[in-house]
């Protein structure tokens, strides 16, 4: 395309090109348009809102930066949802990719009927949309809770523990349940990818002086899964900055002294319940920001890893 | 042919061309897997396997517990007299509700549908051009999507309210279906099974005087059947679950979600009933994986981020 083509009839060239692909265009078109008004757009327009105070009732006002200025330096509650976000990111994301990635690699290790079963038993937890309530049952604050009466029977506690209103616990808390549900379309992928690794691969390596499957593991499957480790990690990184409902419904709204409160939980508030719209968007456009750099910073890792 | 296409699998920019198949079980090198090793794979599968499925079980436990079960000390995971009175006191409380419980079913199995079947449609359409045809803009929509992919659908909320208020969308199905039908994990999906397929049926297509949109039809979807089937899936687990309430006022347009989260804050005695909720709204969801499971896994295999 570059070379060759002289400055005068490249407009033309292009034209000329848009219209002998006029048919592709025409196929994209109503998926991208719906696209981009509901997802590329609504970024510019949080960005915009963030600069303005907007009470729903009355037109935005321009307002600069003062959005930003109040989150960092008058925001005690951002303070803490910052703090909390982080150690739930860095918690659950760590553990919670080791654990599908770990799990889906052991599955292909087991024979096909097995590798079903198991495969639903993990991803299970995922789909049950309301299912997660089990577990204020499990850690209810009364002695009826699992956990409460187990470690009452062990005298390891002499009463009931009240695990979702005690500052302590409710993170923690919120992030075993996180757990419990990151085996999504992430893990999926992961199972995906080790199942599609070409056999001939290992009997090679095998040949070549493969050991044992860690070693088979790290020299042969990973370099092969890149792909899919890194979709894999985009898709669980999503999930778990989306799930808002467990921190909601668990530990409530505002949870106790917010010690479960995350950006997500702080910009529904502003958003759902004092209708501060603009200062909602401030949020929004930092929860964007936060989302997509550790995103491409795992990516960058991950390429890293795979090349 | 197509059986081929399903377990085909580029992983890398140049993949070597691979082919196994996924019936006959993975053959490997018996001599670098040690006994030990498969205890250590089984015990670590057994742990997390309890992990997912134990509060899987008490919920289905939960709500097959007669009322004073539910206060025994300790408390048991399976009830010793199983019920159905749960799922017969849910049924009685839905002849209660404001408007008839019907009406929550139909808004919420229409929504899903609708919104599921014209998502699969535009993004299907979309799919083939940005995989097979070349374009000027195709790479930058690519990267636009996969970026997409990289933030949480509700940083959004707020743009997108003011847009669907914008187009008189407010109080209607239109609030729940349009933005959901530009969801771009689909659209991922499909991209990346598509480019699977082998160019010179493309080819001997347009040879044989097929325009693009021939070429999708004829070639193309009965082609890329496991991905669509995989993100019809995808798709449905997550409206199943949408509660539209917070675009939508008119209570005779709300959804089952909804409607049921209303019966189950009814307190201690509801416990049962909530956790029948929870069992009920799994089944469909986990019926519809359990018998697409093999498709949905060949198709993640294609599922890469390849840079």
């Amino acid at each position: 395309m570059k070379t060759g083509s002289k400055p005068k009839t490249r407009l033309s060239d292009i034209g000329r090109e848009i219209w002998k692909k006029r048919a592709a265009y025409a196929m994209i078109t109503p998926y991208m348009i719906i696209f981009l008004a509901f997802t590329a757009l609504p970024v510019v327009v949080s960005m915009v809102l963030s600069l303005t105070q907007y009470d729903v009732l009355q037109a935005p006002v321009f307002v600069g930066l003062r959005n930003y200025t109040n989150l960092f330096v008058n925001d005690e509650v951002f303070a803490i949802a910052i703090r909390n976000t982080i150690i739930f990111a860095l918690i659950t994301g760590v553990v919670g990719y080791s654990l599908s990635f770990f799990v889906a690699w052991a599955i292909n290790e087991l024979g096909k009927g097995m590798r079903a079963v198991l495969t639903f038993v993990f991803y299970a937890p995922t789909i049950s949309g309301t299912v997660y309530t089990i577990w204020s049952i499990i850690f209810s604050g009364d002695m009826y809770g699992y956990a409460n009466s187990l470690l009452l029977r062990l005298n390891l506690i002499s009463s009931p523990i009240d695990w979702f209103t005690t500052d302590a616990y409710i993170l923690p808390m919120i992030i075993i349940v996180q757990l419990w549900m990151s085996m999504g379309a992430g893990f999926l992928t992961l199972r995906a990818g080790m199942s599609s690794v070409d056999t001939q691969l290992y009997e090679a390596g095998a040949i070549d002086g493969v050991k044992n499957r860690m070693q088979e593991l790290w020299y042969i499957t990973i370099p092969q899964m890149a792909p899919h480790m890194m979709t894999a990690a985009v898709l669980q990184i999503t999930a778990m900055f989306g799930n808002t409902q467990v921190s909601i419904h668990l530990a409530g709204f505002p949870s106790t002294n917010y010690a479960g409160h995350l950006m997500m939980t702080h910009m529904m508030d502003y958003s759902n319940f004092r209708l501060e719209r603009g200062y909602a968007c401030a949020i929004a456009v930092l929860m964007f920001l936060f989302m997509v750099g550790i995103n491409q910073l795992v990516l960058k890792f991950l390429r890293k890893v795979g090349g | 042919m197509a059986k081929q296409m399903a377990v085909s699998t580029p992983l890398t920019e140049n993949p070597p061309k691979v082919k196994f198949r996924r019936s006959s079980r993975i053959r490997r090198a018996k001599g670098n897997r040690k006994r030990y090793g498969d205890v250590i794979v089984f015990v670590f599968l057994a742990l997390i396997g309890a992990f997912s499925a134990l509060p899987l079980i008490m919920s289905v436990g939960m709500s097959l517990k007669p009322l004073n079960e539910l206060f025994y000390y300790p408390p048991t995971i399976l009830p010793s007299h199983p019920t159905l009175d749960n799922f017969t006191m849910l049924f009685s409380l839905m002849k209660t509700t404001w408007v008839p419980f019907e009406r929550y079913a139909f808004n919420t199995l229409f929504i899903t549908l609708t919104t599921t079947f014209g998502h699969i449609i535009l993004a299907s359409l979309a799919a083939y051009p940005l995989a097979k045809v070349k374009f000027i803009g195709r790479k930058t929509i690519n990267t636009m999507i996969t970026f997409s992919l990289m933030f949480v659908a509700s940083v959004n909320d707020i743009a997108n309210y003011l847009t669907i208020s914008w187009l008189g969308w407010l109080d209607t199905y239109l609030a729940a279906i349009i933005p959901s039908m530009g969801a771009s994990l689909g659209l991922f999906i499909m991209i990346n099974y598509m480019r699977t397929i082998p160019d010179s049926l493309i080819e001997a297509a347009r040879i044989d005087g097929c325009s693009e949109l021939t070429t999708y039809w004829r070639i193309i979807m009965p082609m890329s059947k496991p991905a669509y089937l995989t993100v019809l899936i995808l798709m449905f687990q997550q409206l199943w679950n949408q509660n539209n309430a917070a675009y939508v006022y008119q209570e005779n347009l709300k959804t089952l979600p909804y409607a049921l989260s209303q019966i189950t804050t009814g307190g201690l005695i509801r416990q049962g009933a909530a956790q029948a909720v929870g069992v009920l709204m799994l089944l469909v969801p986990a019926t519809v994986f359990i018998i697409n499971q093999t498709k949905i896994i060949d198709t993640m295999a294609t599922s890469g981020i390849k840079e």
